[in-house]
């Protein structure tokens, strides 16, 4: 008590807020005791909760990639994609978890949980590789067949790098849903960073603003790193081309959400 | 014959219990409960007009003085991006020592979540406008005032209210989440129940039926605010 003495009168001050980054870095007693909670504790649900978003991505974008590609490539299906896109952003994402709970009792939870937040993460990148292909300009795919390369070649060489900028910004559209969606896994079991928040009876107020806190944290690192990395692959040419005057830059995103 | 009634009644009965224990989609059970859901439809509702209407309030204000003041609109942008980007379910428990539990916390978070779609549409919208019409305003004499109220908005609408459709529609979907501020919705009534298949068809079907009537219902009254629009799309 001591030791943690003069630790707790500099945080004191800012209250609940103090309390709750004490929660973040020093494991306690749970509020009806017999358990630890906080500090290290959060670790497993932190990796639970970055497991689900990377499956969840990584589902997404072997979907969604290669059919936003096709379809901007080809022309076809705008109709199709924009209903996509608009039916998915309609859907409520809790709604979602718990059909997929509902409706698959025998899955485990993870894997349901996993999959709903896939499907919720497809049409942002559906939509944007299909307006990212879209809107190559047709010159330069033009240029590309008349140096030969078959519908393949144009698709891979021209097409996609001309269209990464605005691939990327659907994914990270979608990284960050998934991230606060993940949120919500307690609630039918499966323990992500949500569960301190849920379960505020045994991680107390400090619990729930703590792990808060650390969500808020993750999605907005995970935001900041897509971006650098948005900014590191997007072909030399395309950031020169952005006219810094107009308020309209390549790397707007479609909005599409939750 | 009253007895049969009787009987047939009490078979009824347990054909709908049995179809409630086997966890089916039941129609009698729904019929008999669906006035459960009237409240929480509402309250869903009511979270979200009020949450979009202030949301857009704000984002107009800032899409004004953004667009008077250039500089202004990348930190705008940022700041709003950064309030787009804090899950709402943090944001919920964030405002906890400030405003507690109830729907002030759940408005507020959802506020700050449309804010960056609305703004940025706005943004979109006046940028959109032609310079030459604006130039053919000033040439008619137009103040700057009258030339934003009578030539920019107008042409802007269309972005604008594509902007509103896209805060409403997420709005509905987040506005699921509020019952973890306290302020109920159609979330509560999902979560009540969440592995029971006739609850979740109800309560998210409800979710998803509002957010496409209140999609239409823009969708309608852009149409009729900009009938110059009919005779040029494409």
């Amino acid at each position: 008590m001591d030791a943690g003495g003069e630790h707790m009168t500099t945080l004191a001050f800012l209250g609940d807020f103090g309390d709750a980054f004490d929660y973040i870095f020093h494991a306690r007693e749970s509020q009806a005791g017999g358990a630890k909670v906080g500090g290290a504790e959060l670790l497993p649900l932190i990796w639970t909760h970055l497991e689900i978003t990377l499956i969840a991505m990584a589902i997404a974008v072997a979907v969604a990639l290669p059919i936003g590609l096709a379809l901007g490539h080809t022309g076809r299906g705008a109709f199709a994609t924009i209903s996509v896109s608009n039916t998915g952003r309609a859907v409520p994402s809790v709604a979602l978890i718990a059909f997929f709970i509902a409706f698959f009792p025998r899955t485990p939870e993870f894997w349901n949980v996993t999959v709903a937040l896939a499907l919720l993460a497809i049409p942002p990148i559906l939509t944007n590789a299909y307006v990212g292909v879209q809107q190559v300009s047709r010159d330069a795919v033009d240029a590309a067949r008349g140096m030969g390369m078959s519908g393949m070649q144009v698709v891979r060489r021209v097409e996609f790098p001309l269209a990464l900028p605005l691939i990327f910004g659907g994914i990270r559209t979608s990284t960050v849903n998934v991230i606060a969606t993940a949120t919500i896994a307690p609630l039918v079991g499966v323990l992500t960073l949500g569960d301190p928040i849920i379960s505020g009876t045994v991680h107390g107020r400090a619990g729930q603003i703590g792990a808060s806190i650390v969500v808020a944290v993750m999605a907005i690192t995970a935001e900041l790193l897509l971006a650098t990395a948005q900014r590191a692959i997007t072909p030399a040419g395309l950031t020169l081309e952005r006219d810094p005057s107009s308020s309209r830059t390549l790397k707007r995103r479609i909005q599409t959400a939750p | 014959m009253s007895a049969l009634l009787a009987q047939l009644e009490l078979h009824d009965r347990s054909a709908a219990n049995d179809c409630v224990a086997n966890n089916g989609i039941c129609p009698s059970w729904i019929a008999d409960n669906i006035d459960r859901y009237w409240s929480p439809f509402l309250q869903h509702l009511y979270l979200t007009v009020v949450s979009v209407a202030i949301g857009f309030a704000i984002a107009f204000g800032l899409a004004l003085l953004a667009h008077r003041r250039r500089w202004l609109a990348p930190p705008i942008t940022q700041i709003t991006g950064v309030l787009y980007t804090l899950p709402s379910v943090a944001v919920f428990f964030l405002l906890l020592p400030l405003t507690g539990r109830g729907n002030t916390t759940a408005v507020i978070a959802l506020v700050a979540y449309s804010l960056l779609i609305l703004f940025r549409n706005m943004m979109e919208g006046f940028a959109n406008v032609p310079a030459e019409t604006r130039d053919a305003g000033r040439g008619m004499g137009l103040t700057q005032q009258q030339l934003l109220w009578r030539v920019e908005l107008p042409l802007a609408l269309p972005e604008i209210m594509a902007g509103l459709r896209i805060a409403l529609t997420t709005t509905v979907g987040l506005a699921s989440l509020a019952f973890l501020a306290g302020a109920g919705g159609l979330g509560e009534a999902l979560f009540d129940q969440i592995a029971f298949r006739s609850n979740v068809l109800v309560a998210g079907g409800l979710a998803l039926l509002l957010a496409v009537a209140l999609d239409l219902l823009v969708l309608g009254v852009q149409k009729a605010i900009t009938p110059w629009t009919r005779a040029v799309s494409t």
